[in-house]
């Protein structure tokens, strides 16, 4: 009886490689550490504790997700053993899981790991050891070298990409701008600040003002009241949720009005402009690649659809309101793509061979029109944005789908 | 009103120790030292990678143990001593090309130098004020690090990458008559460890020494001390720069263990696991310094098995779980345990 | 000279904050004579609490007073079940004690009610008082509930005999013991006070930092410097310290070149000790004198 059963199974997973890899059908199975017949392991590092801990929803979202890969009979007939450890946002500890993962569970891959800190530290002991160490959850600009360190890939679009596509806007349509920017004092603020000079170039003398915090500062009043000072016309804000909810509020009570630009990181519709005040947030720009779950105009997309399907079945505690909810979904769906490109061929060179070879694949968070690429000489997955305004209660995307690429 | 002034018999806030009661006996010893020979062999790389980040964090609680428990200074700011030790090593190995192993002095000299400074506006700080003036100093350390004017050297908020050491020539040709080789985790491993012993019996000389014994003078109570001919201030900006120094070697070891150093992972939070490994281990007792490194090291992995959303609080409860248990640390256990042995042999 | 009026009324805003958690920090300090790394922690869990019963429909005034009932009731409920049994161990026990159930708190508020931050009500309003736009009527409320909070603290220690009392057991309980405190009570009424003062502070906090487990996080360094300059045995002090440290932040990260605004903080910490080191027990708190 269960003879019969396990030959059905394996009669479906047959099924179903032969579509998924359409010619590679003749391939033999191959592996490498971490995969097997019946199970792919998969490495993760998350903040679950200390400063960043509110990131760690992105891991259990994953976990979540693989759950239902797993319940829908898994990666051609594989299940995925998700093993995710805390690094609290700390270097040395992400070193520690990581070698916990490579040399003790033996994993496959490491996938999603957050924090560019945490991903620095990995880097060059994943490379090498060849490991792959695909769709880091960090927005910096250096995991697109696959000449230095092709074990290494990114997801979201660079921040200094984004930045760039605020400048080009400003120099297009505010050309006279006095530029203020608040940037928080970290890769992240940094990152996002060279890539706004960059893409000013020369006329980079159009920032009047730049303030610098740091996330133990309780609030950020004194910075606003120095920008405000300073005479700045266009406010750019390089923050995070908090205190990008904070400025808006701040702004609001001061009666200051500028060209108020927020970073994608704290574009979130629920997790920001809702607890800033609606009121306060009409005219925000900002650029973005995902679909947002608590803006309303997405309340009959399909994708979108699918995505409150997966919450309400597999991770009911979630909040759709958390921007990181939508983040876990989108990459977890990235890294199911590959496994399944990969067909029988579970070799950790091919997993880098399948990722640098997405063509038009499409998460269903991603905004309409936004797809991911890559090739052996591309490890940016997503380089489109689009350019948007609030108004009332949501964004409103205006403009082309921009591609970000730092050619220029 | 202002005439009025509260006069309090202050129970010392460290309970005295006994120095003979600090170290552990030849047997005892023995075995340590034959397990932190040994198990290396026998275990994977990564687990080899942990043991040496025991020593690391064995080594930065012992230095902070000789401060608190030596000397009774409260410091919440050995994250930026171990913060400059790393860099220290990191910017002359990658930036000057010079041997890891010749960095270590330099960052004991270096962050001997700084602990001494900073030990100086401290005397007149004792405790809630001593805790503030170094925890200032280990949220500080960070965001100078950060500065614009260093990034040329640190590396600014990316960090440094750093290279790993390999096992030297000499070793592996001696290995490989007897056909065996070396990883370059085990070598750094034995490194460490040989760092390590060094730092220890000079630690248990010292605390024996007769600067140790003005240490523990001032401990036990300062103004005694002082009248007794201890010069206060010197000695307790000497415990600053000792305690710091070794601090600042450890830093350097965990820097090159780790290969990476970077703002972030220099923050309050590795200030105040160092504490908790003094007090787990016991204040003022040295061997009790791996024992509070393993609980720093081993505990949130296993507070992160049980429970990921609640990680954070399965290790606060473990904590309050030992604590209860065991509020003199390891040293209760150990003492327990010794006094145990003494009534099975008197049988 | 516009911008300095502006940096320093700014200031005065944030003091207003770091004093309101000085002031939960005195209290704690009067009671077990030591610092509670945790009374951050605590205060974010009140407001959450208090945010919580808003949610399920009371109004903010019922939430406000429930909340500070059950703050009493929590803070004598931890002293006695987890601080209690840790009286006899050293004070670096203690601590670590108080890093535990930092790490407690901290840990459950995320699992509960998770890290996206939440707007808190205010009842003073937000609009501009008295015509600056620095400061907001919210922002002149929460000084003004400090200030009473401060003439109460200020009443009941000096006045009281239940004040008086706890400030014996806790500055020499030997011979409070002898003349009939129960000592071990006055440290549960501290734990119970502070918490209750802890959760209106974090009340206040809210509105202007948005409501989240890590809250608190800067708030207590803050309001640490704050009691510490101000002296650890005077209410006033802390909350004087609150805006000095408040202005000081501001006018280090506007007016001293290069380094002010990457380092505000560490130069503010560092005139802090400065201060210390000329007046080691803070601008208006009283030297103890040691006995041999």
């Amino acid at each position: 009886m269960l003879s019969k059963h396990k030959l059905l199974i394996a009669a479906i997973a047959a099924g179903t490689v032969g579509l998924a890899s359409t010619g590679s059908a003749l391939a033999q199975k191959k592996y490498d550490t971490g995969a097997i017949d019946t199970e792919i392991k998969i490495g993760n590092i998350m903040p679950y504790s200390g400063p960043a801990s509110a990131y760690g929803v992105i891991g259990k979202t994953e976990a979540a997700y693989f759950n239902k890969i797993n319940a829908e009979g898994g990666i051609n007939g594989r299940k995925i053993n998700f093993i995710s450890y805390d690094d609290s946002y700390s270097p040395p500890k992400a070193v520690e899981q990581a070698r916990k993962l490579v040399e003790s569970d033996e994993v496959l891959l490491i996938f999603n790991s957050l924090g560019t800190p945490s991903n620095s530290a990995i880097e060059k002991y994943m490379n090498a050891k060849k490991v792959p160490q695909l769709f880091v959850a960090t927005g910096a600009t250096k995991w697109d070298e696959p000449k230095q360190f092709p074990w290494t890939m990114g997801w979201q679009p660079s921040y200094q990409s984004e930045a760039r596509i605020y400048a080009k806007y400003l120099i297009k349509n505010k050309p006279d701008a006095k530029i203020g920017v608040l940037y928080q004092n970290d890769d992240f603020g940094k990152d996002y600040l060279k890539g706004l000079k960059d893409g000013l170039g020369a006329k980079s003398s159009m920032i009047v003002a730049e303030e610098g915090y740091e996330t133990s500062e309780p609030t950020i009043d004194g910075h606003i009241v120095k920008l405000k000072a300073a005479g700045a016309d266009v406010f750019i804000s390089i923050t995070t949720p908090k205190f990008a909810a904070q400025a808006i509020k701040k702004l609001a009570e001061m009666n200051w009005t500028p060209l108020h630009i927020v970073s994608n990181v704290s574009s979130s519709v629920g997790g920001v402009l809702k607890p800033a005040g609606f009121e306060n947030s009409q005219g925000i720009l900002s650029a973005n690649y995902g679909k947002d779950a608590a803006d309303p105009q997405w309340n009959s997309d399909p994708g979108m659809k699918k995505f409150l399907e997966f919450l309400t079945k597999y991770y009911p505690d979630a909040n759709k309101l958390d921007g990181s909810v939508v983040y876990g979904y989108g990459a977890a769906q990235t890294m199911v793509k590959v496994l399944q490109m990969c067909g029988d061929d579970l070799t950790r060179a091919n997993v880098m061979k399948q990722a640098a070879s997405l063509k038009n694949f499409a998460p269903d968070t991603l905004l309409p029109g936004i797809t991911i690429n890559t090739s052996p000489t591309d490890y940016a997955p997503i380089k489109q944005l689009r350019m948007e305004r609030f108004k009332g209660e949501k964004w409103e995307l205006f403009g082309d789908i921009i591609s970000s690429e730092l050619t220029n | 009103m202002a005439a009025v002034q509260e006069v309090v018999t202050e129970a010392p806030a460290i309970d005295a120790v006994p120095k003979r009661a600090m170290t552990l006996s030849a047997g005892t010893t023995l075995i340590m030292l034959a397990l932190l020979l040994l198990v290396p062999l026998f275990v994977k790389n990564f687990i080899i990678f942990q043991l040496t980040m025991l020593l690391v964090y064995g080594l930065a609680v012992l230095a902070l143990n000789i401060l608190t428990g030596g000397s009774g200074q409260f410091s919440l700011g050995q994250s930026a001593f171990y913060a400059v030790g790393a860099y220290t090593s990191a910017i002359l190995i990658e930036n000057a090309g010079m041997n890891y192993a010749l960095t270590l002095p330099v960052a004991g000299f270096v962050c001997f130098l700084f602990g001494f400074l900073f030990g100086l506006p401290a005397l007149r700080l004792s405790g809630v004020y001593l805790a503030l003036a170094t925890f200032a100093l280990a949220t500080a350390m960070p965001q100078i690090l950060k500065l614009g004017y260093f990034e040329a050297w640190t590396g600014g908020v990316q960090g440094l990458v750093v290279t790993k050491p390999d096992t030297p020539d000499i070793v592996q040709t001696v290995l490989a008559w007897f056909h065996l080789k070396m990883s370059q985790d085990m070598w750094f491993y034995y490194f460490a460890l040989a760092v390590t012993i060094a730092i220890y019996i000079l630690s248990v000389n010292l605390l024996r020494s007769r600067s140790g014994r003005a240490f523990m003078a001032i401990r036990d109570n300062e103004i005694a001390a002082s009248a007794m001919g201890v010069d206060v201030a010197l000695y307790k900006t000497l415990a600053f720069g000792v305690s710091a120094a070794i601090t600042g070697i450890a830093g350097g070891l965990g820097a090159i263990a780790v290969q990476f150093v970077a703002p972030d992972g220099y923050t309050i939070t590795l200030a105040i696991s160092l504490f908790l490994g003094m007090v787990v281990g016991g204040v003022g007792w040295l061997p009790g310094s791996i024992v509070g490194s393993a609980f720093i090291i081993f505990v949130p992995n296993i507070a992160e098995g049980i429970s990921k959303g609640l990680s954070g609080a399965v290790f606060g409860v473990i904590l309050f779980i030992v604590i209860f248990l065991v509020p003199h640390g390891a040293r209760q256990v150990a003492m327990v345990a010794q006094h145990l042995l003494g009534r099975l042999k008197k049988r | 000279m516009d911008l300095f009026v502006n940096q320093i009324l700014a200031g005065i805003a944030t003091g207003a904050i770091y004093g309101c958690m000085a002031l939960a920090l005195v209290m704690i300090y009067q009671a077990i004579d030591n610092l509670n790394f945790a009374q951050g922690e605590m205060a974010m869990f009140s407001t959450f609490v208090s945010w919580q019963l808003m949610q399920w429909g009371l109004p903010y005034w019922g939430a406000f007073v429930i909340t500070l009932v059950l703050s009493f009731v929590g803070g004598v409920v931890i002293e006695r079940a987890l601080f209690k049994p840790l009286a006899k161990a050293p004070i670096l026990t203690n601590v670590a004690g108080f890093i535990a159930l930092f790490s407690i708190l901290n840990s459950s508020a995320g699992l509960i009610w998770d890290f996206t931050i939440k707007e808190y009500p205010t009842p003073f309003g937000s609009a501009p008082f008295l015509g600056s736009q620095l400061i907001s009527t919210h922002q002149a409320g929460m000084i003004g509930v400090t200030v009473l909070l401060l003439i109460a603290l200020y009443v009941f220690f000096r006045f009281t005999r239940i004040g008086l009392a706890m400030r014996a057991a806790a500055s020499v309980p030997e011979s409070a013991r002898l003349v009939g405190i129960n000592t071990s009570w006055m440290i549960a009424l501290g734990w119970g006070m502070a918490a209750a003062i802890g959760s209106i502070a974090g009340m206040l906090i809210a509105p202007v930092v948005f409501l989240e487990p890590n809250m608190m996080g800067g708030v207590l360094i803050y309001g640490f410097a704050a009691a510490v300059l101000g002296g650890l045995n005077s209410p006033f002090g802390a909350v004087i310290g609150g805006f000095l440290v408040g202005i000081f932040e501001n006018l280090a990260g506007t007016y001293i070149p290069g380094v002010g605004n990457e380092l505000k903080l560490p130069i503010a910490l560092a005139l802090i000790v400065t201060v210390l080191v000329v007046k080691p027990a803070g601008l208006f708190g009283r030297p103890i004198v040691k006995r041999v």
